[in-house]
Order: structure tokens, then C-alpha cells, then sequence
């Protein structure tokens, strides 16, 4: 039986990002629909009404959004390159600490990248706190998935490119090897991995992108 | 399953409350710490120390957090006992995408009505509605409060009739806390929000 895999996409979409990277280490073959998010596709709001936002997985006919789930969903149906451990105490971490990814370090990160002054000033010490606990948290392991990538290390991985594109444009310094030195060799270990560097979306193309929401959302909230 | 299994809960925490109704729909003996949120325990705050938040479940010492990542350990660890979530791979990516959706944008949403007045009330009470519309959805509780009735059974008669069967399973009816103390507390919650707006 052919099996149908497509991933609905945009050029950059980290979320997404995930999904790629998951869909790759398991070596499953899959066709790319990419999406422009200033005009999605009445496809793709057919497949997420509640959301209508890339990633979605179509697997046989069948939708799955958001990229957390879908990440587990991929992991329960292809069995090769196991992505979350199987002890369900380890799991429960992994679920943990992506969640805590998802609405503490990226949330403090961008707002520390769209604010000014004070407001910055906090978001970039509530950033660190963050940043020190998963700093803690890898422990001296190569990734956060211990020896071999995992669903941690893949939630996460937002922070190895990303990162570095808020640091270039803003000048601020958010995740540097002084402070957190094991976290910045994961970034490079994770960024280098086979797989992995092969799919990050263009740095240049990022920095373009990135400016021009800056300055969208400064001029947002100066206005209100 | 062997191991000491105790919850830091407290007793009007929906998330707290989720947890609850797995451990009992499951059969698992276990003991419950009821939290003051306003001193909470040294022990909370030890198993705990990202969040400081309940619930917190520990199990032979080892603390979770974060409510549906503790009922997906629930499931995982015991076997014996209802499954919690289904087998197949498509349907649990279903069960945690209307959970995830209950929590961040239902929950979210019917709170905001509880806290705010005036302008600010009227645009909150339309998304609360909007999501309605989506999963048909609703907090019976709340309505009490604020004189309000989301849980129309001619707009959402499939959410009506969900949440009617599921407050009606005898678990779920012994755990669900008196309804007048609910509404008092969020009575004395929302004053409280419409005070710290208001100065």
C-alpha cells in the first residue's frame, strides 16, 4: 500500500521545522506543500480550521496540527530512531521541559527581541533564569535526548538558529558560551548533526524576516 | 503497580481536579495534599521549582508537573485499568490536540469574562463564544457567577449533552467540589481582578 506523507509548510515556520527534522532522522519519505503565510492556502485551512497554521501532517488522507503532537504521533507510527525514551518517567521530562520551552524560553526571547528598555531589560533576565534551568537540565549529555538526537532536543532546536538571528539584530547577547557553556555546545553539536544542517532555512533570508517583524511589532506597541 | 503515589492538588484547580479524575478513573490509591496557594508547602515548591505550581504528582519520590503530561504518565505507567487515551495514533493526536485546545484557548478565555468589566468584558465574553462555536464547549460553574448561560443546549447541544454525561459518571460527581464554594471563590476572584484594574 502506497503511503501518502505530506507536511505543510513554510520557508521558515520553526514549528514546522520540527516536523522535517523528525520525518528525516526516521528516513520516511514525504512530499513538502509550502505555504505563504500571508496567503494560506484554502487547503491548508480545510486540514487545521481551528488554527489554520503550517505544520500539518497528512498521512493517508488524514490531518494532524500542531507540532508537539505531530512530533508524537510520527514517533507511535514509524518505530525506527525512537524520538522519546521509553521509560515514562524520562518521557514525562521530555514532555515537560518541551512545553516549558515552548511557553517560557521562547516567549522571554521574543519579547526581549521586540521590546525596548526596561521591558526588554526583564524579559532578558527572566530569559536566563530559563535558559540556566536547561542549561541544568542537559547535565554534561551530548544532546538532551543523551547520546543520539531526540523529541527534546528537536523542540528545542529552534534556539540553534533562531537565536542567533535575534542576537545579530538586536546586539543583544541572550545565549553565550560564558553563561551557559553547555548549552552553547549543544547548539553546535545539534546544528552540525547530519540531518539537521541540512534543512536550516536560509540565515540571510532569516535576518530580512525577522527585521521587518521587529519593526512591525515596535511600531505596534509605541502607537498604543 | 507498587510505589507511593501522592498528589499536590488543590481543591478548585481544574488541572489539579484533571488529575484527580485519572488516578480514580484508574483505580490508583493515592494520597492527596491539599495546597494553599497563598503558603504553599516547602514540599510543592521542592518537586515543583520551575512552576511553584500545582499539580504536582509524585511517585516513589519522583515529582511530574504540568497536568496532561502527568495523566500521559498515568496511562503509561498503569496498564491495568481504563486506557486514558486510545491506542491508535490518530486518535491521541486527536485527544491532545482538543486538550491542548481546552486549556490555552477555552479555559483561557471564559477566565478572562470572570476577571474583566465594561468594553473589556463584552470583547472577551465574543471570544468566549467564538471558541464555543469551535469545540462547543463550556464551564457550568462560571455561569453562576456571572448570571451568565454559555452552555446554551439549542446553540452547542452536542457540548451541553458531553458535559451533562460526564458530570453525571459517579467518579466525576464525588470529585467535583460543592458548587456554591466554587462560586464563592470565584466571586471573591473576579472582585478582586476588577479591584486591581480599576486602581
Amino acid at each position: 500500500m502506497a503511503e501518502e506523507v505530506k507536511l505543510f509548510r513554510t520557508w521558515s515556520s520553526p514549528f514546522a521545522l520540527r516536523v522535517v527534522w523528525a520525518l528525516q532522522l526516521k528516513g520516511i519519505q514525504y512530499e513538502t506543500v509550502l505555504e505563504d503565510v500571508a496567503k494560506k492556502s484554502d487547503v491548508l485551512r480545510g486540514y487545521n480550521p481551528v488554527y489554520k497554521k503550517v505544520p500539518v501532517l497528512l498521512h493517508n488522507g488524514r490531518p494532524i496540527s500542531e507540532s508537539l503532537i505531530i512530533l508524537e504521533y510520527v514517533d507511535e507510527t514509524w518505530k525506527q530512531h525512537s524520538l522519546l525514551p521509553q521509560d515514562p518517567h524520562a518521557r514525562a521530562m521530555a514532555r515537560f521541559w518541551a512545553k516549558f520551552g515552548d511557553d517560557k524560553v521562547m516567549q522571554s526571547i521574543w519579547t526581549a527581541f521586540v521590546s525596548e528598555g526596561k521591558e526588554q531589560e526583564a524579559a532578558l533576565a527572566e530569559a536566563s533564569e530559563h535558559l540556566q534551568k536547561l542549561e541544568e537540565e542537559l547535565r554534561g549529555k551530548k544532546f538532551f535526548g543523551g547520546d543520539n538526537i531526540g523529541y527534546l532536543d528537536i523542540a528545542l532546536g529552534w534556539l540553534a538558529n533562531l537565536v542567533r538571528v535575534f542576537e545579530e539584530i538586536s546586539g543583544l547577547r541572550v545565549l553565550d558560551g560564558e553563561r551557559f557553556p553547555l548549552l552553547f555546545a549543544w547548539l553546535k553539536e545539534f546544528s552540525d548533526a547530519p540531518v539537521i544542517r541540512d534543512c536550516w532555512p536560509s540565515h540571510d533570508k532569516l535576518i530580512t524576516k525577522f527585521i521587518a517583524l521587529r519593526q512591525l511589532h515596535g511600531a505596534q506597541s509605541s502607537s498604543t | 503497580m507498587a510505589g507511593r503515589v501522592v498528589l499536590h492538588g488543590m481543591w478548585a484547580s481544574p488541572y489539579s481536579k484533571r488529575v484527580e479524575l485519572a488516578l480514580k478513573a484508574k483505580g490508583i490509591e493515592y494520597e492527596f495534599v491539599e495546597e494553599d496557594l497563598t503558603n504553599k508547602s516547602e514540599a510543592l515548591l521542592r518537586f515543583n521549582p520551575v512552576h511553584k505550581k500545582v499539580p504536582v504528582l509524585v511517585h516513589d519520590g519522583k515529582p511530574i508537573a504540568e497536568s496532561l503530561v502527568i495523566i500521559e504518565y498515568i496511562d503509561e505507567t498503569w496498564k491495568e485499568g481504563p486506557p486514558l487515551l486510545p491506542q491508535d495514533p490518530y486518535e491521541r493526536a486527536k485527544v491532545r490536540f482538543w486538550a491542548g485546545f481546552l486549556q490555552q484557548q477555552l479555559f483561557e478565555a471564559v477566565f478572562s469574562v470572570i476577571k474583566t468589566d465594561g468594553e473589556a468584558q463584552a470583547k472577551a465574553v465574543k471570544e468566549v463564544h467564538e471558541k464555543l462555536k469551535v469545540l462547543e464547549e463550556g464551564i457550568k460553574v462560571h455561569e453562576e457567577v456571572l448570571g451568565m448561560k454559555f452552555l446554551d443546549p439549542e446553540k452547542y447541544p452536542r457540548v451541553t449533552s458531553w458535559v451533562k454525561a460526564l458530570t453525571e459518571l459517579p467518579l466525576v460527581k464525588e470529585a467535583t467540589p460543592p458548587s456554591e464554594k466554587l462560586v464563592g471563590l470565584l466571586q471573591f476572584l473576579r472582585a478582586r481582578a476588577l479591584e486591581s484594574a480599576a486602581a
